[in-house]
Formats: structure tokens, C-alpha cells, sequence
């Protein structure tokens, strides 16, 4: 059932400029039904863009997406909101490429402007294997014509002028991996994009809706749960909904999700915690990250630097921030950019990541029919929202698991395939 | 900060020692099957309440043990 949709425009800008009128708002509040055709758990950039790719590619409306807090309140409105193809899998590189183009379209595609800015991105090698594996990178990225090539200082204090890359530091700048479409996206404004267009074709968005369990039939465990059965809906705190498809979306807490119907995860759970400064005048044009240095920097429209690492060694679902990290990436940070000393942070925060033993998501259907998953996001999800979202709608639509993400099937933790990417993943997200 | 009690250096902070996540049964080398063993090596039940865990002492006396710790508050209760 299509409504009518406000058209955003610079022409309604000034008019709500001027006459200080209200917005209308961005998606409608539904009943709960007590069937659905699709299930979405999971309120993020991942389970609404399955959502709008189902209903705008393959007519399929009748989905509701249940979220237990509100639509980005997980990874998808916490994250740093890097995008880049740059990766080290020929696998991995084809897949997030995807995800580019369609975040190049995404503005026009979803009518709201999401802010992408293309600035590139640089990884930088302070030691001589992360200049080799730069290398394999851009040989990897190269051959699918992925605009990727490792750079020397000299071009690295070109791109960045304010980065100390004299030989005289603790972890002298070798090099970099250089990556001109990689850059920043407004995450937001990406989640809200996607709520909104599939509001508009029809799909249900539940907020404060968690899911309690989910129904199964005809499965190996004694409660009808595991391998060989399948789902019938969900339970959750505004009552049972059925539905012969349920998608697994929630990113840290898919295990919790996986473990209602009996299908093990190769998953743990870890913050991931991030800070921003207050803002100054912009001096720092690309995104630059320091696997050597677990840290990775880029500065916002609004002059703020903001400020990310590798996830919280201890494994935990409690979210929040703590001053060993404020302390390592301090020095972290001056190690690059000595002439930042007095800047403040402004804040901290952290979200959940769902990693896996090689650093690529698990994706498609399960041993459970009618059980699907699209998790193992870790710290580097979000720019694969809209590719995602658009395989996992056409493996739902067609029963077929979509080519680019062949190889994130579950099976391939039984059978050894696995897809290791930590070379391109483990810090620079 | 997470307080881990060692058997033998007592109460260290969380990140002088290792996290080596949750206990999962060694499946017995005689038999199992290399699908058992890629089981134990990657399957997880990542749960989000008391799960018995080990630790490893890195900095201290570099011995494993075992404790109990709520994955949703970081509690932590006697081995
Ligand atoms: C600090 C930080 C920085 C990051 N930086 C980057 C970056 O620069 N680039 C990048 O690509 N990625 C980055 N990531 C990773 C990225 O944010 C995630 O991989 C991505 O947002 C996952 O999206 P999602 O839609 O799968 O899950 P989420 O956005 O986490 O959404 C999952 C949703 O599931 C809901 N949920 C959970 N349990 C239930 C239940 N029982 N019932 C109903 N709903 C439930 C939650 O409320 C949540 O809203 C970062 C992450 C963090 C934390
Ligand atoms: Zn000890």
C-alpha cells in the first residue's frame, strides 16, 4: 500500500525556514498484525534496508521490522560511519564496492541528502609486513578496478599535512594504503533514509518491540527448535506474530536472536568504543587509520575530530566507555598529530560488535528453514548496510542465496572455507 | 575497568591479564570428527548472562583458570 510521500526539496527548506512549519513525520506508526510474510528483528541500517530492497525490488510489503529500542539505537547510529571497497578478499573487495555505488546513489534514491563525502582514506604502514599487506590490498583492489594504490610519505603528507611523518617518531610512517572513493556518510540520516522509504511502500516499523523468542516447529531438540525444523513466527512483548520467514538482524546481539532457534554462531560479542573533540578549524581533508597504532581519525563538516580503535579485549554486552581507552588512544593519536595536544574530547561511546574468527559477516539461509541471518558485522557493518540489505531482500525473494554472498555462508565454519579478512578489517573499519 | 580475581596474584585489573572467553568442551581427539573440531574451534553460545570463562595471567604468574563472570554487567562471582 504506497502513501504519498513528502518530497524533500531545497524549495520546502526555505518555506519551513521561513514560516517555522512543522516537518511532517518521516514514517507512520502501525498496529501490530499478527501475521507478516517477512519478520526483520533488528532496527538498523541492515534490517531496514532488507526491508526497502523487499519491497522497492521485489513488491514484497507485507514485512515488518521489530526493533526492542528505537531504529538506530544499536551499531548503526554509534558508529564512525567510514566507507570504503579497499578490502583484502577478492570476495569481500566485489561486495563492499556494491555498497559503495549504491551509497553514491543513495541521496537521490531515498530523497534525503545522507551528506557522503568522498574524501579518501588512508591507512598508513609503520611497519614492513603492513606495507606488504598494503600492497597485496591494492594489487587485490587493482585487479577489480578499484581505485586503491600504496603511497610514500612524502604523497602521505600531501594528502595530510598535519601527520608527523618524519623518521624520527616511535612509529615512523613507511607508507600508506591510499583509497580516494573511500570517506564519511551522516549514519543517521542513512537509517532514517531507509525507515522512511519503506514506511512509504508499505512496510511496518515497530519500535519498543523486543523479540522474546522465536516459534519453531519440527526441529531436533525436544522443543521443536534446531537444525532440520523450521520457524513459524515470534513472541515478544506485545504478543505472538506469525510469520514463515524471520530474519536475524541484530548485529551484537545475534547470537541471543540465533540461540532462540537452535542455530549456533561462530560470534562474540564486543564494545567497540569511539570519541569525538570539540571542534576546530578543518585541517584534516582525508580519513586517515593506523592499524599499528589501533586507531583510525577523520573530522566532521563541523570541525569536530572524531576518533575510533579496535574493540575492548574483553568480550561483554554492558555498553559503556572506559578510560583505558581514553588513555591509549590519547597517546595513540599524538603519536600522529603531535600538534593536536590540546584539543578536548567532548564525548564518548560505545556499541556492541558481533566478530567473527575471520572478519567477514555470515549471511543467508540456515540449517533452520526459514531462518536467515545477516550478522558477523563487527566493527566495519555499516558500509555494507545497502549492499546487504539488497542481497539478502533477493535471496528472500528468489530462495536462492545471492552471488555476492556466496561465500559468507554459515557452512564454511564446518568446512574450513573460511573468508579471512583481518588484514582489511581489524581496525580501519 | 573489569577486577579479575587470580588464584594466585589476586585482584588484577582486566587488562594485565587475557580473556579467553567462554569454557567449551574439548571434543575427544580419538574420535571426533573434523566438523566437531572446527565446532569447538568456532561455534560460540555468546550469552548474555553467568558464563564460566578462563583467563589467562599474562602479566602476572601466566597461569589459566576459570571463573564465572555476568556478560551483562560484568559481575563476577568465585571460581
Ligand atoms: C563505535 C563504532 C564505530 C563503528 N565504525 C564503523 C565505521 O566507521 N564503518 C563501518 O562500516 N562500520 C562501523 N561500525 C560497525 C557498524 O556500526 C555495525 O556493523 C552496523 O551498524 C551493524 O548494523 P546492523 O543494522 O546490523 O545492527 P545494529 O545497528 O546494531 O542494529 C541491531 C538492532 O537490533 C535490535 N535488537 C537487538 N535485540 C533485539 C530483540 N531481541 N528484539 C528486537 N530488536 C532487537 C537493537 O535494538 C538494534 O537496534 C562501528 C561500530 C561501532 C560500535
Ligand atoms: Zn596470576
Amino acid at each position: 500500500m504506497k502513501q504519498s510521500r513528502y518530497k524533500y526539496s531545497a524549495l520546502k527548506l526555505l518555506k519551513h525556514g521561513l514560516t517555522h512549519g512543522d516537518w511532517p513525520r518521516m514514517w507512520s506508526s502501525n498496529e501490530l498484525n499478527s501475521s507478516y510474510d517477512v519478520i526483520i528483528i533488528g532496527g538498523g541500517v541492515h534490517g531496514l534496508a532488507t526491508a526497502y530492497y523487499l519491497a522497492q525490488n521485489h513488491g514484497i510489503t507485507n514485512v515488518a521490522v521489530l526493533d526492542k529500542g528505537y531504529l538506530g539505537g544499536g551499531g548503526s547510529g554509534r558508529n564512525t560511519a567510514i566507507v570504503r571497497s579497499n578490502y583484502l578478499t577478492p570476495e569481500g573487495v566485489a561486495f563492499y564496492d556494491r555498497s559503495l555505488t549504491l551509497y553514491n546513489e543513495m541521496a537521490h534514491d531515498l530523497n534525503l541528502n545522507v551528506m557522503f563525502s568522498r574524501r579518501g582514506h588512508l591507512t598508513l604502514a609503520h611497519t614492513d609486513s603492513a606495507l606488504r599487506t598494503m600492497h597485496w590490498r591494492a594489487e587485490v583492489n587493482k585487479l577489480q578496478g578499484i581505485d586503491s594504490s600504496v603511497i610514500d610519505p612524502s604523497e602521505v603528507k600531501k594528502e595530510a599535512p598535519s601527520l608527523d611523518v618524519s623518521s624520527n617518531t616511535r612509529y615512523p610512517i613507511l607508507g600508506a594504503l591510499f583509497h580516494p572513493p573511500g570517506g564519511i556518510i551522516r549514519h543517521d540520516a542513512v537509517v532514517w533514509g531507509y525507515a522512511r522509504a519503506a514506511d512509504h511502500l508499505g512496510v511496518h516499523l515497530h519500535q519498543q518491540t523486543e523479540v522474546l523468542d522465536i516459534l519453531c516447529e519440527g526441529g531436533e531438540q525436544s522443543n521443536g527448535k534446531g537444525p532440520g525444523g523450521k520457524v513459524t513466527g515470534v513472541r515478544t512483548n506485545k504478543g505472538d506474530i506469525s510469520a514463515p520467514i524471520v530474519v536475524n538482524c541484530t548485529a551484537g546481539w545475534s547470537s541471543l536472536i540465533s540461540n532462540m532457534v537452535g542455530v549456533d554462531l561462530p560470534i562474540t560479542t564486543h564494545p567497540l568504543q569511539a570519541a569525538v573533540t570539540e571542534p576546530c578549524k578543518t585541517f584534516l581533508p582525508t580519513v586517515v587509520v593506523s592499524g599499528s597504532l589501533h586507531v583510525y581519525v577523520s573530522q566532521t563538516d563541523r570541525g569536530e575530530l572524531v576518533f575510533g580503535a579496535s574493540v575492548d579485549p574483553v568480550g561483554t554486552y554492558r555498553i559503556n566507555g572506559t578510560l583505558e581507552f581514553t588513555e591509549e588512544l590519547a597517546g595513540h593519536v599524538l603519536e600522529l598529530m603531535p600538534g593536536i595536544a590540546e584539543m578536548r574530547l567532548l564525548r564518548q561511546w560505545a556499541g556492541l560488535c558481533d566478530m567473527t574468527p575471520d572478519y567477514s559477516p555470515v549471511m543467508g539461509f540456515t540449517s533452520v528453514e526459514g531462518f536467515l541471518v545477516d550478522v558477523g558485522w563487527g566493527t566495519y557493518g555499516f558500509k555494507a548496510g545497502p549492499v546487504s540489505g539488497e542481497t539478502m531482500a533477493e535471496t528472500i525473494a528468489t530462495g536462492k542465496t545471492a552471488e555476492l554472498i556466496q561465500s559468507f555462508n554459515i557452512e564454511r565454519f564446518s568446512t574450513g572455507d573460511l573468508v579471512g579478512e583481518k588484514g582489511a578489517a581489524a581496525v580501519g573499519h | 575497568m573489569i577486577v579479575v580475581p587470580c588464584p594466585n596474584c589476586g585482584p588484577r585489573s582486566s587488562s594485565d591479564l587475557r580473556n579467553c572467553g567462554e569454557v567449551v568442551d574439548r571434543p575427544n581427539p580419538k574420535n571426533a570428527t573434523i566438523e566437531e573440531w572446527r565446532s569447538y574451534l568456532y561455534l560460540r553460545e555468546n550469552l548474555a548472562s553467568w558464563v564460566k570463562e578462563t583467563w589467562y595471567c599474562r602479566t602476572g604468574c601466566r597461569k589459566y583458570f576459570t571463573i564465572e563472570r555476568n556478560t551483562a554487567t560484568n559481575e563476577i562471582r568465585g571460581q
